[in-house]
């Protein structure tokens, strides 16, 4: 069987090279364990900072939400309500920070190197994987300690994970392949970040936003998936069906209309970084 | 019957460069609103290549030769998927690896074994075909005791061995090499070498891209010279080598600003560089035995500050070998403290110990440890035989590269 590749000039519109991930697979998981080996090897604390980041942020939320401001939170202690939230806006905030300056940080893995550069943002949301992993056994110990009685709807958990994979893998195509372009991108990510966090029930919940306002709010796609894990873990009754489909919907436009422009803004990756 | 590995019809490449904004690699938002409103943007079009047609056999080695800018590396880059041509057509039958750059993905914090790993899947193995060659990649490289160590605290020659090993090891059906060997000491690189050549006898294409015409003529049956995106000559590697060589004497005009091919963070740049006589003119020949002063004219990137700078020049045989290596440190000329914005470094050769011949050097600045920037085969100069021992004598043009200054005594014994 002779393999033929055949080298034209790029084109407008290419398609999502599956087969190729595919063949690139080793390389994946090779870039994701070097930077989950790097992230604890360079640190002292390791494991803790993972854990102390979202719990600290969690404890502040209670305090100044929960506390002083005084706001409901799905009748379950606030801490417990805030950090439900933390598990996946963690895991989506650090993936995207990470991607988004993943090409520009693999300079000579895509001038001096051929493999599909996909991989590259891929792999450095993965690499953000075992933190996620990190988090869910502290969200399981503070279940314990509050004695949140659990349901059948923690078996829907990788449904809502896989909504949030989706999403973080076309916000990174897209962040990551304009800050080759623009690095512009880079100075602004903290600030987005930032007002994309507000902009979601993460530390207040969404029962404080007015009916009337909950359609278009729940255009962020953030909003269901937060509903979504919120509801599985905290054995909530009422199914949030409006925003986990819009949510769906939203991010699986993100991600495809992400992987086409990144297919289509890569040919000059080589030539710009 | 042998069949076309590599067709290439017409393959071109252009770059559209803007000469004000050369400086900066990326672009900023703001720049492109701003040019968004001014029209007539002077944007000039660069032909890397242009218009290469060629067919390669499968089992061939072919060398691919020609100045810095000529266009080889885009070629082999083009081969390789890295960036896609601007016009025409190339078809490769078979599985390709290229090694345009040893050690990609190298990183400092991890282990030997780690990094022989992820470099291994980086250049295109698979990782059940590292683990089958892992053993043999250890020996070669002789870093046996060294793998569980973090490969910062390697010396620089150990990497520069495990990354060759690692490449040596990749066995596609057509590869592609860029001036790899230019690193790394002789025997090692002869080894490399000896690899490479055994590559080819199992029937195995490479591209191979050099400056160091020994290696080409020893390796490659066939030659392509490039020159300003065209293929020059195409041919036996004997006489395509000897026409570059000829054609090398006409050389350029010494500015180094536009030049892409260069490392080092450029803070510190050489923006030209020529070669000037006792009397301080420029010139392109000079006698044996007379002064010689290498100029490279440099300047400090707006808004840098540099300071403490090391230079260096290291001087080449027409045929790729390193002869020498003039740096400031050695001789105790320190460029203490902060580097003017705009200058030059001269560095004077009192007596110029050259035989006849054409030498080329290359341009290295170092700040703090830093790299500033680096250039190959910035320049060169013409020697011609001139009276270097003061009797009138001169010695033959193939009689060696050096004239040296010595002294003849005959006793008689008992």
């Amino acid at each position: 069987m002779q393999l033929e590749t055949r080298i034209e000039p790029p084109k407008s519109w290419r398609a999502i090279p599956f087969k190729e991930l595919w063949v690139f697979r080793d390389l994946f998981w090779m870039l994701i364990i070097r930077d989950t080996k790097l992230r604890y090897k360079q640190t002292l604390l390791g494991a803790i900072w993972v854990i102390l980041q979202p719990l600290v942020t969690a404890i502040l939320f209670a305090i100044v939400f929960g506390r002083l401001a005084n706001l409901p939170s799905l009748n379950v202690p606030y801490i417990v309500f805030a950090f439900s939230g933390m598990v996946a806006w963690n895991f989506f905030s650090q993936a995207i920070q990470r991607a988004s300056g993943s090409l520009v940080s693999h300079q000579s893995l895509i001038s001096k190197n051929y493999c599909p550069r996909m991989l590259i943002p891929m792999a450095a949301c993965g690499g953000v994987l075992v933190d996620f992993l990190v988090t869910f056994i502290v969200m399981g110990v503070l279940l314990w300690i509050y004695q949140i009685p659990l349901g059948w709807q923690l078996a829907t958990l990788p449904l809502w994970f896989s909504i949030t994979l989706v999403l973080v893998t076309g916000v990174s195509f897209w962040l990551s392949a304009l800050n080759v372009f623009y690095r512009d991108f880079s100075h602004a990510l903290p600030f987005m970040i930032q007002l994309w966090m507000y902009a979601s029930p993460l530390a207040y919940s969404q029962e404080i936003i007015p009916t009337s306002w909950r359609g278009i709010y729940a255009l962020n796609p953030l909003v269901g998936i937060l509903d979504g894990f919120r509801w599985s873990l905290l054995n909530l009754s009422d199914f949030p069906l409006f925003s986990i489909t819009l949510s769906f919907l939203i991010s699986l436009f993100i991600l495809l209309s992400g992987a086409l422009a990144f297919q289509r803004l890569e040919q000059k990756f080589a030539d710009i970084i | 019957m042998s069949s076309p590995a590599i067709q290439i019809e017409n393959l071109s490449k252009s770059y559209r460069i803007n000469p004000l904004a050369s400086h900066l690699s990326y672009r900023t938002l703001r720049e492109d609103l701003v040019n968004l409103f001014k029209n007539g943007q002077p944007k000039e079009t660069l032909w890397a290549l242009k218009d290469i047609s060629l067919t390669i056999q499968k089992g061939e080695m072919v060398g691919i030769i020609g100045r810095n800018g000529a266009g080889k590396t885009t070629l082999l880059k083009i081969l390789a998927r890295i960036t896609p041509p601007s016009k025409g057509l190339a078809v490769i039958k078979g599985r390709v690896g290229s090694l345009l750059e040893v050690g990609t993905g190298f990183h400092p914090e991890l282990t030997g074994r780690e990094n022989i790993y992820l470099n291994g899947v980086i250049l295109g193995m698979k990782r059940s075909e590292v683990v089958k060659k892992f053993d043999e990649i250890v020996a070669f490289a002789e870093v046996e005791s060294f793998l569980d160590t973090p490969i910062k605290h390697y010396s620089s020659g150990m990497q520069v061995r495990l990354a060759f090993a690692i490449a040596a090891h990749l066995d596609p059906e057509i590869l592609f090499v860029d001036e790899v060997l230019a690193v790394g000491d002789f025997s090692f690189q002869k080894k490399c070498l000896g690899t490479m050549e055994k590559i080819t006898k199992q029937g195995r294409t490479i591209l191979f891209v050099s400056h160091q015409m020994e290696a080409i003529l020893n390796l490659c049956p066939r030659s392509i010279l490039l020159e300003k995106g065209k293929i020059e000559k195409d041919g036996p590697s004997q006489k395509v080598v000897e026409s570059y060589l000829q054609s090398a004497r006409q050389l350029n005009d010494g500015s180094l600003r536009y030049r892409r091919d260069r490392q080092g963070v450029g803070h510190f740049r050489f923006v030209e560089t020529w070669v000037e006589n006792k009397q301080g003119h420029r010139v392109t020949a000079v006698l044996s035995g007379d002064p010689l002063v290498l100029v490279g004219e440099f300047e400090v990137a707006e808004g840098k500050s540099v300071s403490d700078v090391e230079v260096a020049f290291a001087v080449y045989s027409a045929n790729g070998t390193q002869l020498t290596d003039l740096c400031n440190l050695f001789t105790g000329d320190f460029f203490e403290g902060k580097v003017p914005k705009r200058g030059r470094v001269r560095c004077i050769i009192p007596r110029l110990p050259c035989n006849t011949g054409l030498y080329t050097y290359n341009m290295f600045a170092a700040s703090k440890q830093v790299l500033q920037d680096f250039l190959l085969n910035v320049g060169s100069f013409e020697v011609e035989s001139g009276d270097y021992f003061g009797t009138g004598k001169t010695i033959a043009k193939g009689q060696g590269h050096f004239l040296v200054n010595h002294r003849w005594q005959l006793e008689a014994i008992g």
